[in-house]
């Protein structure tokens, strides 16, 4: 267990770095950084001074070295200029010889956003704070939702219940965030059929939490997981009911609803399990489009904020983020599906 | 002309549709009369669920097909007096109305619907296809030798699937990305697979008779080189691989780009499939007793193993079109790639939902539009899973 844990994390690393220094790449491309020059020199400056511009502040130099600063492998570099120092790692009014030499992800410093004018940490925690909000009503309301419903269909498979749950089922997940979204909105918010149940926007719920400015994009999320994990749930409850075991149980006289609830559940929910934690890359996407339909200030928002305005530093802070959300579940998925399944977990 | 109510605009609808619903039911009864003999498509009609998946698919095709006789107007002409006019309503010079409504910029909202089916329809499946062909060609030998092979291009997979996919867009899909030719370089790399997997498909086949071999593989080579020069270049680009004359193909770049990065998104699910099933069948009697006929790796991989992981790769390829259907939405929904003139579905709704909560039709039609197929397509993949596992 220890060693197919190390060799996980170990492939978990190598894949995180990797991941960001592709990302790393392609926001550094030249067209990004001339953008990035005129927008912080002036939009009228001539190629030579972008040139000049970009040794200035560090980013003449070779990729690799860029990337190891911003992890904080490598030295963060330093220019001397009229007697005045400059560097990475100096903030004015802090003595050169006292700064740290390294300033990168590493050490905390996750850099300065060029578009917020605040520093990359603080933004993402509150915003990522805002989306953590989000997703726990989303899994609060999806992952029962879903698992009634698989099991429910799983429970007789070929009844009436089950199609119509099936059917669900296959309509829910061909409904795209966007589309449900817009449909959700239309039927619950506008004035043309006039219910206004709910708001249309969920910018209030940043301040505060209420039903009728947060259900629709909650529930807008978690349609579209509901009929993935429900279909997987379906299936795995339907392999455990036609399992010798539950007929020996029925045979010895056990009620059907205590069949299903005391040795069918408990087996079937294994399965769900690595589905459901497999879902959160998908939910992230999810977060992303409803946090633009719904304008939800969260990690969705601060993503497409940018990459909308060329936010070379923001842009890396959430993909590292997204990156780890990504690749944390996959670990836990496996660990866990290791752990609640007994013939792997004693061999 | 005065405005028309829901009775008359539903009913000029059904009508406008006409060349549709006549070669729906053209392919109904022929394939409903020769269905013992069309396979796994024939028995697609003895379950109701595929056959009502079908039915949308085949919808849409026909809406693709014939888009331009059902249009009532120009997709991007605009009529100011008609801005966010409501289903039903009549132009100013009285000679038509537009059925579903005008959008925001007094376009007809039918019109560019329907129009709209045609980037979907012809992107959405032919992506899918590409997508399937390089991780066919990779899964193969991956989940076939095994070891380092396999490790690699596993590892490989993974990484672009541990990708967030709207980051990728928004990295792979911005003008700055285009400028530096990066698309058209992972166009070269993608496209190359179709191309490598039928040269190999035909090569293992017919390896026994090097005449006939040669001469097809050569025809495939040629040809295909060909299309593939044509499709990847483009004069005046970075990637300028054939002189303008013989240049057949123009991709718009924005076109390019977009599809690009959907094949790319897709491969890797693909491969993990593939490379599945292939260690599954690797252990049939039937490949080991290829194995002792002394028939090539190759030979093995694409006539023994391939035919026999048909039924699930069929079954998956419905899903990833309708999959590959939501991506474009999403690239359209957040403005990349296709230009906002474009009528496709994800860019309509995206134009719309600004207005949502007061002239809701703009969006709520492609909305539609766009979930019946992508519902249709799941349906019939349902379909086709139920009669294939009946064998």
């Amino acid at each position: 267990m220890a060693q197919f844990l190390l060799r996980r994390v170990l492939t978990m690393v190598l894949t995180a770095l990797c991941l960001t220094l592709v990302v790393f790449f392609l926001t550094n491309l030249p067209p990004n950084l001339e953008k990035l020059a005129k927008s912080e020199a002036g939009s009228r400056i001539s190629d030579a001074e972008v040139t000049s511009w970009l040794e200035k502040n560090g980013h003449a130099r070779p990729l690799l070295v860029r990337y190891g600063e911003w992890l904080g492998v490598v030295p963060g570099w330093t220019r001397e200029d009229d007697g005045r120092t400059y560097g990475r790692c100096l903030t004015p009014g802090v003595d050169p010889a006292e700064a740290p030499r390294f300033c990168g992800v590493l050490q905390g410093n996750w850099g300065f956003s060029s578009f917020f004018k605040a520093p990359v940490g603080s933004k993402l925690g509150y915003h990522l704070g805002l989306t953590g909000v989000l997703m726990f009503w989303v899994i609060v309301l999806m992952v029962p939702a879903s698992l009634l419903i698989g099991v429910l269909a799983g429970m007789r498979e070929g009844s009436k219940l089950d199609r119509s749950l099936s059917t669900f089922s296959i309509a829910s997940t061909a409904t795209p965030e966007y589309v449900s979204g817009v449909i959700l909105i239309f039927i619950f918010a506008s004035s043309a059929v006039g219910l206004k149940w709910f708001k249309g926007t969920a910018t209030a719920a940043m301040d505060g939490v209420t039903f009728d400015n947060f259900f629709l994009p909650v529930l807008t999320i978690a349609l579209y997981g509901v009929g993935y994990i429900a279909r997987m749930t379906r299936a795995s409850m339907t392999e455990v009911m036609t399992a010798q075991y539950i007929r020996t149980a029925r045979l010895k006289g056990v009620s059907f609803g205590s069949v299903v609830m005391r040795h069918a559940l408990r087996n079937a929910l294994i399965a769900p399990f690595t589905v459901i934690m497999l879902q959160f890359p998908w939910l992230l996407n999810g977060v992303v489009i409803v946090e633009t339909l719904f304008n939800y200030k969260g990690f969705g928002w601060t993503l497409v904020q940018a990459a909308g305005n060329n936010d070379i530093q923001l842009l890396l802070g959430c993909s590292v983020v997204a990156v780890a959300v990504v690749l944390v579940t996959q670990l836990i998925s496996d660990v866990g599906y290791v752990f609640l399944n007994p013939r792997i977990r004693i061999s | 002309m005065d405005e028309i109510g829901w009775g008359t605009i539903l009913l000029t609808l059904l009508l406008r549709f006409w060349p549709v619903w006549l070669a729906l039911a053209l392919t109904f009864v022929v394939s409903a009369r020769y269905r013992r003999r069309l396979g796994l498509y024939g028995r697609l009609f003895d379950s109701t669920i595929g056959m009502i998946g079908f039915a949308l698919v085949i919808f849409w095709v026909f809406t693709a097909l014939f888009a331009d006789l059902i249009v009532t107007h120009d997709v991007l002409s605009q009529i100011s007096q008609m801005k966010n006019k409501l289903p039903g309503t009549a132009v100013p010079d009285g000679s038509a109305w537009y059925l579903l409504g005008g959008d925001h910029l007094g376009r007809d909202v039918f019109s560019r619907m329907v129009a709209g089916s045609r980037i979907v329809i012809a992107i959405a499946p032919l992506a899918t296809l590409f997508a399937f062909m390089a991780g066919i060609t990779l899964g193969l030998p991956a989940g076939y030798y095994g070891g380092r092979l396999d490790a690699m291009l596993s590892f490989l997979a993974n990484l672009i699937l541990a990708f967030p996919v709207i980051l990728l867009f928004y990295l792979l899909v911005t003008p700055e990305i285009a400028e530096t030719g990066l698309p058209q370089y992972l166009a070269i790399v993608l496209f190359l697979f179709p191309l490598v997997f039928l040269t190999v498909l035909v090569n293992s086949r017919y390896y026994v008779t090097p005449v006939f071999r040669t001469k097809v593989v050569a025809a495939i080579l040629v040809i295909g080189g060909y299309i593939y020069l044509a499709l990847v270049g483009e004069a005046g680009t970075k990637v300028a691989l054939l002189p303008d004359a013989a240049d057949f193909i123009h991709v718009p770049g924005n076109i390019l780009i977009v599809f690009v990065s959907v094949v790319f998104v897709n491969a890797p699910t693909v491969f993990r499939i593939v490379r599945g099933i292939t260690l599954d069948i690797k252990t049939r009697d039937y490949v080991a007793a290829a194995q002792t006929r002394g028939e090539r790796p190759w030979y093995i991989m694409l006539w023994e193993i391939l035919p026999n992981a048909r039924g699930p790769l069929i079954v998956d390829f419905c899903l990833r079109i309708g999959y590959t259907t939501i991506l474009l939405g999403t690239l359209g929904f957040f403005g990349l790639g296709l230009s906002p003139e474009s009528p496709d579905w994800g860019s309509t709704i995206n134009a719309g939902r600004k207005l949502l909560t007061i002239a809701p039709h703009p969006a709520i039609v492609p909305a539609i539009a766009l979930m019946s197929l992508v519902l249709g397509l799941n349906l019939l993949a349902d379909g086709l899973r139920e009669e294939s596992l009946k064998d």
